[in-house]
């Protein structure tokens, strides 16, 4: 791997890294719960993109199905949460 | 392993950076912007830009780099595309029943009129 790959890959993950932080100011601050579920979604969002790009730093399969895995997560959670501030309960 | 060329590498990085970039810009707008009803757009150029970036690179480096086509990062992007609507959508109907419900001036009113609180006052007779 050259080095302006390499270097590229970290300009990246500190891209996420930074977006990260910015989000987590919004959880944090956010003025009602659904800012703060879809701030939690964009996080959930942001270690996708940080998986997939670990993947290719790293130049390994395995990094896909994590992303997966996250991503089916955060669809999950982000609903059971929105049905939940909506109706009070998850599952009725 | 066959060794990667480096204009392969040259595009990689360059989706990278895009990628990155337009992250950043969506996190910033989410943070900014002064209203739910407006911070939830900017996080979609981050969504569709960002995720397709990424999953491109990842493709056509693991192709390049094992000499055959390497398309699950696809699913990645078709999870995407079918999850994020859902939750955008179910976030934005919580927000506009809260804002209802808590009666917040300038609130559009329901399309059906005397549908206010449809969903909560739903409850007590939906399992008589």
């Amino acid at each position: 791997m050259s080095a302006f790959l390499s270097n590229a890959i970290a300009f990246a993950l500190g891209c996420y890294a930074v977006a990260s932080m910015l989000v987590l100011i919004r959880l944090v601050r956010g003025p009602r719960a659904q800012d703060r579920v879809f701030a939690l979604d964009l996080l959930y969002f942001h270690a996708l993109l940080v998986s997939l790009a670990l993947g290719i730093r790293h130049q390994s399969d395995m990094y896909f199905e994590a992303a997966l895995l996250i991503a089916v997560f955060s669809f999950v959670s982000s609903a059971a949460m929105a049905k939940f501030i909506l109706r009070g309960e998850v599952i009725e | 392993m066959t060794p990667v060329p480096l204009w392969v590498e040259a595009v990689v990085a360059a989706l990278l950076v895009a990628s990155g970039l337009s992250v950043v810009i969506s996190a910033f707008g989410f943070l900014r912007l002064p209203d739910f009803f407006l911070r939830i757009h900017p996080p979609a150029l981050a969504y569709t830009f960002g995720s397709w970036c990424v999953s491109l690179a990842a493709i056509l480096y693991f192709s390049v780099l094992q000499s055959r086509p390497v398309l699950h990062p696809w699913l990645v992007i078709i999870l995407l595309s079918i999850t994020v609507p859902v939750t955008t959508m179910l976030l934005a109907r919580v927000a506009l029943f809260r804002r209802r419900a808590a009666g917040i001036a300038g609130t559009p009113p329901p399309l059906i009129p005397g549908d206010a609180g449809a969903l909560a006052q739903a409850r007590p007779t939906r399992h008589s």
